[in-house]
């Protein structure tokens, strides 16, 4: 190899020799031409108004559906199943809208995917009954017999282990999310409430912390839904048919359930080409 | 240069146990591949156990395959050629080893959280925030010890070979530490410090990055000392490793967001992502085109030596695999491929075609001079070349199939504007090429195994004194 560098020292004009020799020089040109790619792609999402233009609905976990998105995570359900409808006839006949970007706004971290060896869910929510989810976790072929998904039957058997939920709740309070000091607080009634574990009693607490609200988030900003809006209602009861105990399977399917319900999409709005002037809507 | 001089002058010891290390990873890894493919094509095989249910073994082995064996080949391949191109003993030798051990640590470590449910959710960078710590220490410490090699090197010009590794040096660890921000709620659970479309753009700068340096620029840099090294001959073009070393480095950095095409990206940033996808093509083509030629006057080795078929094939691969992936970047293919096995069968040709064999040439390359030795059998060496490339080629074809059926399924319309196939009609349609998957898988596996087998019995053989060594035009 001893004459690789037979085409010596100056390219263009370049003196490349002087750089070859110079690990300083060397590992400081690399070391800034690796950045621009980034700082070009991804920084200006953060500064960008239109970005992720607010739209009207969209709200943070309750403790309950947080739980169930951990599960979620635990169980790496994104590397079959994405959250990221396409705006295409197909997706949308099959799906339904496409996906927006201020409906994971608060997914720390995303959870769109990449892959779908299993259906799209970013809009399960109600799509199927309770029954169906119970049953489809416990054996899914006994319920959609092409299937290749495992059988999921600890999750009903397993109580939620709550000893993170306040935890949770005060980190992604810390970043964009707008839990308020009373959510974290209610934590435990706003969990029980929603699984229906006491005879429904919290439910008006859980639905005037949830349901309709002036959301204030870290930054200051709000999201301020217009009188005439009316929220889509949280999902109380027990998912997982048992209202004795909360378990796993409860968390789930109330993270599946809400899953895509929070914006109302209305004939004659261009959620699409609305994109890249103003918001959808304020 | 006589060997007994070599052993004193080059530190052999860690590249050895980094080469073993990474055989090991590589027939643990391809184990744990064939095992999750064989759950989608025969769904009992999940045995109702969570900790091998599909979701928590697939990043057991994406990360023990990229970061096991690849990591491993890159350390070990790593400090092998930054020796024999500075003509310099390692430096900080306390602090390279530190490195290995800390990178076998934290595999170790994923080995054990992942089945758990232990995860950050981050594709190829599932590992939890306290793990990614020993990574970076392990990865701090290499970079330390690498660039003080070079800069003790004994001659004035820096191999373009160790270019490459400076790039993928750096660039992963921008990537790496951006992506991996997190706050923690414990050792169990972290949350990303991105939401949404910021965390999806931050994952696929980092997810295409880690292909893009740690699994191309390394494995470039190690096809520049290897290649010419094995055939003897002399890089093909000076000027287009310079033109293809810079324009790489500069490029795929921007190529993430084709990850992301027709999500809720905002479209200037996809567009960019796409056209910059196309461009890639030049450098990576330049870097294929300078390893092939480098094999003008040698080719006569193909039909003797099946390390040299191991990195012509090689290259081979990537060139394929550098071609399929602007082709998929582009919207309108994309639009097709994306969520499909077409993107896990791209993936795979790039894996098992390039990253694999390339690897595994070096490696055989790198046992015959450490140990001084002929293999144990050449024919075993052989029977691992056909083996792995008949499974590669299985496994890759059966996900091109696989994908474009998927995606032409899910998009089909009848005479009266319906949906033809329901979604379950797709995954019943996939089972055969699942099977022909897990098959191809099956095949790597057993070539790793017969690499394994052929190596420790070589190693003995040298222990025994029974071996055959290598000839001096061999070690030249």
């Amino acid at each position: 190899m001893s004459d690789y560098k037979k085409g010596g020292g100056m390219i263009r004009g370049i003196p490349h020799d002087t750089i070859e020799q110079s690990l300083p020089i060397l590992a400081v040109f690399v070391a800034i031409l690796v950045a621009v790619g980034g700082i070009v792609e991804v920084v200006p999402s953060f500064y960008l108004d239109d970005a992720e233009p607010a739209v009207e609905g969209v709200r943070p976990y309750t403790p309950l559906e947080l739980e169930g998105y951990a599960i979620y995570r635990r169980e790496g359900c994104f590397l079959c199943h994405s959250q990221m409808i396409r705006p295409f006839r197909d997706e949308k006949e099959r799906y339904g809208h496409f996906s927006l970007a201020a409906e994971s706004q608060f997914d720390h971290n995303y959870q769109w995917g990449s892959k779908r060896t299993g259906p799209e869910l970013a809009r399960l929510g109600g799509k199927y009954t309770d029954a169906w989810h119970i049953q489809h976790m416990r054996a899914p072929r006994s319920v959609v017999p092409e299937s290749v998904m495992p059988n999921y039957m600890w999750l009903e058997e397993t109580v939620l282990d709550t000893s993170k939920t306040q935890r949770r709740m005060e980190v992604l309070a810390m970043m964009n999310v707008p839990y308020s000091a009373d959510d974290i607080n209610n934590w435990e009634v706003d969990l029980k409430a929603q699984a229906a574990v006491d005879d429904g009693e919290g439910e008006d607490d859980l639905r005037a912390r949830y349901e309709r609200r002036k959301w204030v988030n870290s930054d200051g900003e709000v999201t301020q839904w217009t009188e005439s809006f009316e929220p889509t209602p949280i999902n109380v009861r027990a998912f997982d048919a048992d209202a004795s105990d909360v378990t796993e399977l409860d968390a789930l399917i109330a993270y599946l359930q809400m899953l895509g319900t929070s914006v109302h999409f209305e004939e004659g709005v261009d959620y699409y080409h609305d994109k890249f002037g103003q918001p959808y809507r304020k | 240069m006589s060997s007994v001089a070599e052993k004193e002058q080059y530190n052999y010891d860690i590249v050895k146990f980094c080469v073993i290390t990474g055989i090991i990873m590589g027939v643990i890894g391809t184990a744990v591949g064939t095992w999750i493919a064989s759950e989608l094509a025969w769904p009992f095989l999940n045995f109702d156990i969570a900790e091998i249910s599909f979701g928590r073994l697939r990043p057991v082995h994406t990360n023990t395959v990229i970061f096991g064996f690849g990591g491993f080949l890159l350390y070990g391949a790593g400090l092998y050629m930054v020796q024999h191109t500075t003509h310099a003993r390692v430096r900080l030798e306390k602090l390279a080893w530190a490195a290995v051990i800390l990178w076998f640590v934290a595999i170790l470590c994923v080995w054990i959280t992942l089945p758990l449910g232990i995860t950050q959710a981050k594709e190829y960078h599932e590992a939890e925030w306290w793990i990614d710590l020993i990574m970076a220490a392990s990865w701090v410490c290499f970079t330390i010890s690498f660039l003080a090699t070079i800069a003790a090197r004994k001659m004035s010009h820096i191999y373009v070979g160790l270019w490459f590794f400076i790039s993928m040096l750096f660039m992963v660890t921008y990537i790496f530490v951006f992506n991996g921000l997190c706050i923690p709620i414990d050792m169990t659970f972290s949350y990303s410090a991105y939401a949404g479309i910021h965390d999806a753009m931050t994952q696929w700068w980092w997810g295409h990055n880690a292909v893009g340096f740690f699994l191309t620029a390394g494995f470039i840099g190690v096809m520049y000392y290897f290649v010419p090294k094995h055939a003897n001959r002399p890089i093909y073009s000076y000027r287009l490793s310079v033109l293809h070393f810079w324009s790489l480095t500069f490029l795929y950095v921007w190529v993430g967001a084709h990850h992301l095409h027709y999500t809720a990206i905002p479209d200037w940033t996809l567009s960019l992502g796409a056209g910059m996808s196309i461009a890639l093509i030049f450098p990576s083509w330049g870097g294929m085109i300078n390893g092939m030629m480098t094999m003008s006057g040698a080719w006569d080795k193909l039909r003797t030596d099946p390390v040299m078929r191991f990195m012509v094939v090689a290259l081979a691969f990537y060139g394929m695999s550098t071609f399929e992936g602007p082709l998929m970047g582009t919207k309108s293919v994309n639009a097709l491929s994306h969520y499909t096995d077409w993107t896990v069968g791209h993936v795979h040709s790039g894996a098992l075609g390039w990253n694999a064999m390339i690897a595994i040439g070096a490696m055989y390359h790198m046992i015959t001079r450490m140990w001084n030795t002929e293999m144990w059998s050449a024919k075993l060496v052989n029977m691992h070349f056909w083996i792995h490339l008949t499974g590669a080629i299985l496994y890759i074809t059966a996900m091109w199939g696989s994908g474009v059926l998927q995606g032409l399924m899910w998009r089909a319309f009848d005479e009266y504007g319906n949906l033809v196939y329901t979604f379950a009609d797709s995954v019943a349609a996939m089972h055969p090429f699942y099977a022909l998957r897990a098959t191809g898988g099956f095949l790597v596996f057993c070539g790793f195994c017969i690499m394994l087998f052929n190596t420790l019995k070589t190693i003995s053989a040298v222990k025994a004194g029974t071996n055959v060594t290598l000839t001096a035009e061999a070690k030249a």
